[in-house]
């Protein structure tokens, strides 16, 4: 009866559940926390041991976390869109209708779709700006910051694609000003538009094609990056969060306390990844994406607008020549973005939100002037100054894009160096002064483009903008 | 021991070879999905060759929109004849003809243009591209299938009718 080598069945359930979860549940001591985290395919994004510090949720603001789990929401959404929608311009738009009107909860999925995608833009971005304002990138962490600049141009690139999708006429001319772009990269441009849109406009291949960059392509190549992104992190661990006076920030004494993840990680995360799926699913359950008539070549709307991400880079073009506005400013921009953590960084500033009292003094400066200039230029290329106009005989390209690009970087240079004399700071305290500086010119290009752009792109009041 | 005269060792060749041919290997895989992804591109886009109509059915300052060719044929004061894609030299959006003021104004970003295409005002970097018209029997055919750019509108780029007798 009692044979060793023939077990009685409940010893074989218990077996059957031993061959699946390995480690004791729940875990008795924090050697057994440790061990799940370690053993767990998904913890093991998380090191089993994590500095209290760190925990604290103003210091991250769970930005990565929660661009993470937009990815999984969008992802889970999406798949179930594919089941209902057929890419081929006689039937998208008619998909988009049933998903209204005939599909349960098509509306719903729709939203949240739609809504996950926009919200991912933004929170990608906060989450550069949050690295870069407390300094997370510095070594060894700057290849990082490269691969997520990376996966922020795959998340545009993502929700340009999806944004054809619909077949209305949003998606038709967005799409169309925004690969247009595209043609006025030097040599190649012409080429590559072409070659991504499969004909000369806006076409059936082009929705195959963007289909298939925004379902398969461009989702591998995010995850490919991102599961780098995340094993980096964990490899090389979050800055610890210091004080003014360089304090660790929620530390007692010098030694920095480390946690088990389990719980303590984990349920911080489960709880605020839980609140921010109410909070969406809430929002698209209230508001819905928008759905415009069909989409229609033989007629542009007016104002034809870009995606709202694009609409800093709309702006520009109205100032630039497209070469300057669409290819050099944001190239030299992104360039800059680049190779931001290679430059020298005070040790000092480690973790500091703003590096310094002075660093947070000198980033307040930086967001004034850009909220005074930008408008204020602005309105000067649209209402006085006309370069093109004062120097017929050049080309424009000239009058219109080295000569105001010129200017421009010669107006930086003086605030770099004024500033910088100013408040006799460090070149790492002044560099983050001119990135706020331009990071809110980009932000507030962007909502006059959004906000202020009404018919024919004329300067209106918000109000007016249709 | 023999002198080595050799350009090159055994490791840095097997080094270079390897290199090489992994590189062929990249640029031939590269051809194939370049080529595979490439547009098909049809003969005669837009329905290629268009017959647009008799010669006296286009008034003297006349615009006429062909919708399905995508281009406009424009008769000017001086009797000739172009044909003007309609797409935006800026960023492609579908210019309309602005009968009112007598020109084509871009919703998208206010370029305007003249009856010949002419840029009036930017962004528009260049004159709206035209395609080739020819006039063969009294009937004013137009070759859509390849738009033409150009820098400046030029008469040169007009096609007149013969004298009818």
């Amino acid at each position: 009866m009692n044979d060793p080598l023939d077990p009685r069945p409940e010893e074989l359930k218990q077996r059957v559940w031993e061959s699946i979860q390995r480690d004791e549940l729940p875990p008795r001591d924090d050697r057994g926390r440790m061990r799940i985290v370690m053993n767990n395919l998904v913890l093991h994004l998380h090191p089993s041991k994590v500095a209290k510090p760190t925990l604290k949720f103003t210091y991250t603001w769970g930005l990565g976390g929660l661009a993470l789990l937009l990815v999984v929401l969008l992802t889970v959404t999406g798949v179930m869109l594919m089941f209902v929608y057929t890419p081929s311009p006689e039937t998208a738009y008619q998909d988009m209708l049933a998903l209204q009107t005939d599909i349960w909860f098509g509306q719903l999925i729709r939203n949240l779709h739609h809504w996950s995608g926009n919200l991912l833009v933004i929170v990608a971005f906060l989450h550069l700006l949050r690295v870069f304002f407390t300094g997370g990138f510095r070594a060894p962490r700057e290849f990082n910051w490269v691969l997520g600049i990376a996966l922020l141009l795959l998340v545009v690139g993502a929700n340009f694609t999806g944004y054809l999708l619909p077949w209305d006429q949003l998606a038709y001319w967005a799409v169309t000003v925004g690969s247009s772009l595209l043609s006025y990269l030097p040599l190649i441009g012409e080429g590559l538009r072409s070659f991504l849109l499969g004909g000369p406009e806006v076409g059936a291949t082009t929705l195959t094609n963007f289909y298939g960059l925004h379902v398969a392509i461009i989702p591998l190549a995010l995850m490919g990056i991102v599961s780098f992104h995340i094993w980096r992190v964990r490899k090389d661990t979050l800055t610890i969060p210091h004080k003014l006076d360089g304090s660790v920030d929620g530390a007692e004494g010098g030694q920095v306390e480390k946690v088990t993840t389990l719980p303590h990680l984990v349920s911080r995360e489960f709880v605020f990844a839980l609140v921010m799926t109410g909070a969406i699913l809430l929002w698209s359950v209230w508001v819905n994406a928008p759905l415009e008539a069909a989409a229609n070549p033989d007629h542009s709307p007016n104002p034809a607008k870009a995606a709202w991400y694009f609409m800093g880079l709309q702006e520009l073009l109205l100032h630039f020549h497209p070469v300057f506005g669409a290819i050099i400013i944001p190239a030299l921009g992104l360039g800059a973005l680049a190779v931001l953590p290679y430059q020298r960084f005070d040790l000092s500033a480690e973790g500091v939100w703003f590096r310094s009292r002075k660093g947070r003094q000198m980033a307040l400066v930086g967001m004034v002037a850009a909220l005074v200039a930008v408008p204020l230029l602005v309105l000067l290329d649209e209402y006085a100054l006309d370069i093109p106009a004062l120097l017929p005989s050049l080309p424009t390209i000239i009058s219109n894009g080295w000569i105001p690009l010129a200017a421009l970087l010669l107006l930086l240079i003086a605030y770099y160096d004024g500033i910088k004399r100013l408040f006799k700071a460090s070149a790492c305290e002044t560099r983050l002064s001119v990135f706020v500086l331009l990071v809110t010119a980009f932000i507030v290009l962007t909502v006059i483009g959004v906000m202020f752009r009404g018919e024919g792109m004329a300067l209106v009041l918000p109000w007016e903008v249709l | 021991m023999a002198e080595t005269t050799k350009l090159v060792n055994r490791r840095d060749f097997l080094k270079i070879a390897w290199g090489a041919a992994g590189a062929l290997a990249l640029i031939e895989t590269g051809g194939v999905a370049l080529s595979f992804f490439s547009p098909r591109v049809a003969e005669g886009e837009f329905g290629g060759m268009i017959e647009a109509g008799a010669v006296d059915s286009f008034p003297i300052g006349s615009v006429t929109p062909f919708t399905q060719g995508r281009f406009y044929l424009v008769r000017l004061p001086d009797g000739g004849f172009l044909a003007l894609y309609r797409k935006c030299t800026h960023l492609g959006c579908a210019v309309p003809w602005n009968p009112a003021e007598g020109r084509f104004v871009c919703p998208c970003h206010a370029s305007a243009f003249e009856m010949d295409g002419e840029v009036i005002n930017p962004p528009a970097p260049r004159p709206l591209d035209r395609f080739a018209v020819t006039i063969s029997a009294g009937v004013v055919l137009v070759d859509t299938s390849a738009p033409i750019q150009r820098d400046r509108a030029s008469d040169a780029d007009l096609v007149y009718a013969e004298a009818v007798s």
